[in-house]
């Protein structure tokens, strides 16, 4: 006790400052980076998750490389990336700009874009998946057939399927996208749009030049935060294909999928965490070119 | 007499609390358990209430998760010294978890290597090492045609009994719309289903051929048997003629209860499930033979088995309990509330079990019956699934879909076997 009390006022509160930061920091340390240092360690191993751990070297890396699923699923989940990200960036500012201006249930319309974020994404993918059935179950199918015209393969090809999982992938997320860029909107401030209205300069200039341009930040959060999710997908598409996950032709399948089948179904969890650290890799990459680009443009 | 009457008091309390531990020492609590599956947790419940009854002293508690996480959590557990004293697993997994020592083979005084191999049907001795066995099933199983008696008799026909008779059936129950989409397949088709077994065991061999060669070891469908198979597997889908669509209502089995789908191949675990479907009216005969009467069948089973987590009296409490769940009553039980095939021919070929209108296509069934050893049963099965797909999706030839898939998965059975 008289340590502490000998301590000046500056290294009183660096003591206090570290007291409280404990906590976050031993949750870091060992909720996230213990897990994520051992999985690097795994990914450099042979494990079954039942017998011992043996060292392998590079193994698993090589395996993966060499793997022509590994290259599919790779190409997938940019596929996911490059179309999910624009269109809900687009559909979502579109939406906000909008519902920005709307003063009639304004609460109410707002409520309605955001529900979808809140259901349930397994509860979402299974009536989607319904939705996407052949005739005579299938609802767009059979409004289809009702017309006489011949059903379309959603979910059951190799094109189709893959647009159809990403679309209530997009709606799920759109209601948060909305909600940040809304935030991002009233944050400008008024005098801006005063000064432009008394300039008499065009909506289109307004919103090139002063709105766009100071949505930035919000912009590069909304970019990131995306993309990242994109390329985490894996709810939407293991729920809409359980009976062949990530079909048909891992044409659907996303890296996440392709990590959780090959732990928990192969067993292989050396093989499983040498595709972690890749995706890992993957993301540290993409968000450090976004917050870059993004930031000095 | 102050001094007796403290003596007996204490004499008495001393007694009583004896007694009280003796009881708590004879009440010894076993854990089992199994994935989840809504027939087989309400069966094991009935056997162990039987079991708490004979014998008094001993509970088991019953723990079950989805099928998914079962691996996971058992591995997690039993190093632990947590979890299971008895442990269900697939007959696949037992070299995964005699290696990882997640399980002790049973006493050979109780159960007798001798015994359990004239008692059993031959297909257990995989689970047998030297003169011990490592686990036991209580049931088994095998694949047979359910068909729908409504369907068949609105067009017409007999349950078939041959292959040639199934398809001619099948094309009378398909039904199509005015935009030419199947609406009430003849027969439902699906690898991801029970039909890469009906391929692998059944048909292959049929066409005559054998599915693999070197006990499992090695690939030997690519042949003139294994294309003829599949070709014909396809062929049912495919063409103005199909008889069947693949996802047809999601999945064969939701499309059979839902009543849209004249015949189906499963296996007799769905017994349980299809008798509870309201306004289902349906029977069950065996697979379908070749014109020349060759049958072929599929069997595969669930062990139980005595984990390294089970010690002292728990251990003794296990073994009991191991060998109430291997007895014929449990066996009976079994397959009155799952539909599962009694592991022993002493129950399974009484002439109730065998005639039985529901259970008897499928214990016939287990006379020409095959047991895949699978080194990885779903990556198995989802190189059967891919075959299809490629000719279904891609317009690939049977044959190089075929020859692909051998490669495969014989490059899976040589990397698992390496190890």
């Amino acid at each position: 006790m008289t340590l502490f009390r000998d301590l000046t006022i500056k290294q009183k509160q660096i003591v206090w400052a570290w007291a409280f930061l404990a906590i976050p920091v031993l949750f870091y340390g060992i909720i996230r980076f213990y897990p994520t240092g051992n999985a690097i360690l795994i990914s450099f191993q042979d494990w079954n998750l039942l017998g011992a751990r043996t060292w392998t070297g590079l193994d698993n890396y090589q395996k993966l490389f060499a793997d022509p699923v590994f290259w599919k699923v790779f190409k997938n989940t940019f596929v996911y990336l490059l179309l999910g990200t624009p269109i809900s960036l687009v559909v979502s500012f579109f939406i906000a700009y909008h519902l920005d201006k709307t003063r009639f249930m304004h609460g109410f319309l707002r409520m309605l874009y955001f529900l979808p974020f809140m259901t349930s994404a397994v509860a979402m993918a299974w009536v989607w998946r319904w939705f996407y059935q052949p005739v005579p179950i299938g609802l767009f199918n059979n409004f289809l057939s009702t017309f006489g015209i011949p059903q379309i393969n959603f979910l059951n090809s190799t094109t189709n399927a893959l647009p159809a999982i990403l679309a209530p992938a997009i709606w799920a997320g759109l209601g948060f996208q909305i909600i940040i860029f809304m935030a991002g909107l009233r944050a400008i401030p008024q005098s801006y749009y005063e000064a432009a209205r008394i300039d008499g300069v065009s909506n289109w200039t307004v919103l090139r030049e002063i709105t766009l341009p100071l949505l930035k930040p919000t912009i590069v959060f909304i970019v990131v935060f995306s993309s990242i999710g994109f390329l985490r997908i894996f709810d939407h598409v293991f729920n809409m294909t359980t009976n062949n996950p990530g079909g048909p032709l891992n044409s659907t399948k996303p890296l996440v999928l392709m990590i959780y089948e090959t732990a928990f179904t192969s067993f292989d969890m050396g093989y499983a965490a040498a595709q972690t650290v890749v995706l890992f890799l993957v993301l540290l990459v993409v968000s450090l070119i976004q917050l870059r680009i993004l930031r000095d443009g | 007499m102050k001094t007796t009457t403290f003596k007996a008091l204490a004499l008495s309390a001393a007694t009583s609390v004896a007694t009280l531990l003796g009881s708590a020492a004879q009440a010894v609590e076993i854990e089992y358990w199994q994935y989840f599956f809504d027939a087989r947790v309400t069966a094991m419940e009935q056997l162990i209430e039987n079991f708490e009854a004979a014998n008094p002293g001993i509970t088991v508690k019953m723990t079950h998760f989805p099928y998914a996480d079962y691996r996971t959590k058992v591995a997690a557990a039993i190093p632990a010294g947590e979890g299971p004293d008895v442990v269900q697993l697939f007959y696949g997994w037992l070299n995964d978890y005699v290696d990882a020592e997640l399980i002790q083979p049973l006493p050979a005084e109780a159960f007798p290597a001798a015994t359990v191999d004239a008692e059993f049907f031959p297909m257990v001795q995989a689970m047998k090492d030297g003169d011990q066995y490592w686990a036991l099933p209580t049931a088994v199983r095998s694949l047979a045609l359910f068909y729908n008696t409504r369907l068949l008799e609105e067009a017409g026909v007999e349950p078939p009994t041959t292959i040639d008779e199934m398809m001619a059936a099948a094309a009378a129950m398909t039904k199509r719309d005015g935009a030419g989409n199947i609406t009430q397949v003849g027969m439902t088709a699906g690898m991801t289903a029970q039909d890469h077994h009906w391929w692998r065991e059944g048909l292959i061999r049929q066409m005559g051929g054998e599915p693999y060669a070197d006990d499992y070891t090695t690939v030997t469908y690519n042949s003139d048997a294994g294309l003829k198979a599949l070709e014909m597997y396809v062929g049912m889908a495919t063409g103005d003629d199909a008889i069947t669509a693949f996802g047809f209502m999601d999945e064969p089995q939701a499309a059979f209860k839902a009543g849209r789908a004249g015949m189906h191949i499963d296996g007799s675990f769905r017994i349980g499930s299809l008798n509870k479907t309201r306004g289902l009216k349906w029977g069950v005969t065996e697979l379908p033979a070749t014109a020349d009467g060759t049958r072929s069948n599929y069997s595969s089973y669930w062990v139980n088995a005595i984990t390294t987590k089970a010690e002292g009296e728990k251990y003794d409490a296990a073994v009991k309990f191991m060998a109430y769940v291997t007895s014929d009553e449990a066996m009976q039980i079994w397959l009155d509330v799952v539909g599962e095939l009694p592991a022993k021919p002493s129950v399974g070929l009484t002439e109730a079990n065998a005639n039985n209108e529901t259970y008897g296509p499928f214990i016939r069934g287990l006379a020409y019956a095959n047991t895949t050893k699978f080194a990885n049963e779903s990556a198995q099965r989802q190189l059967m699934v891919e075959m299809v797909e490629r000719i279904t999706l891609e317009g690939m030839s049977p044959a190089d879909s075929l020859a692909m898939a051998a490669e495969a998965e014989q490059k899976l059975l040589d990397e698992y076997y390496a190890k």
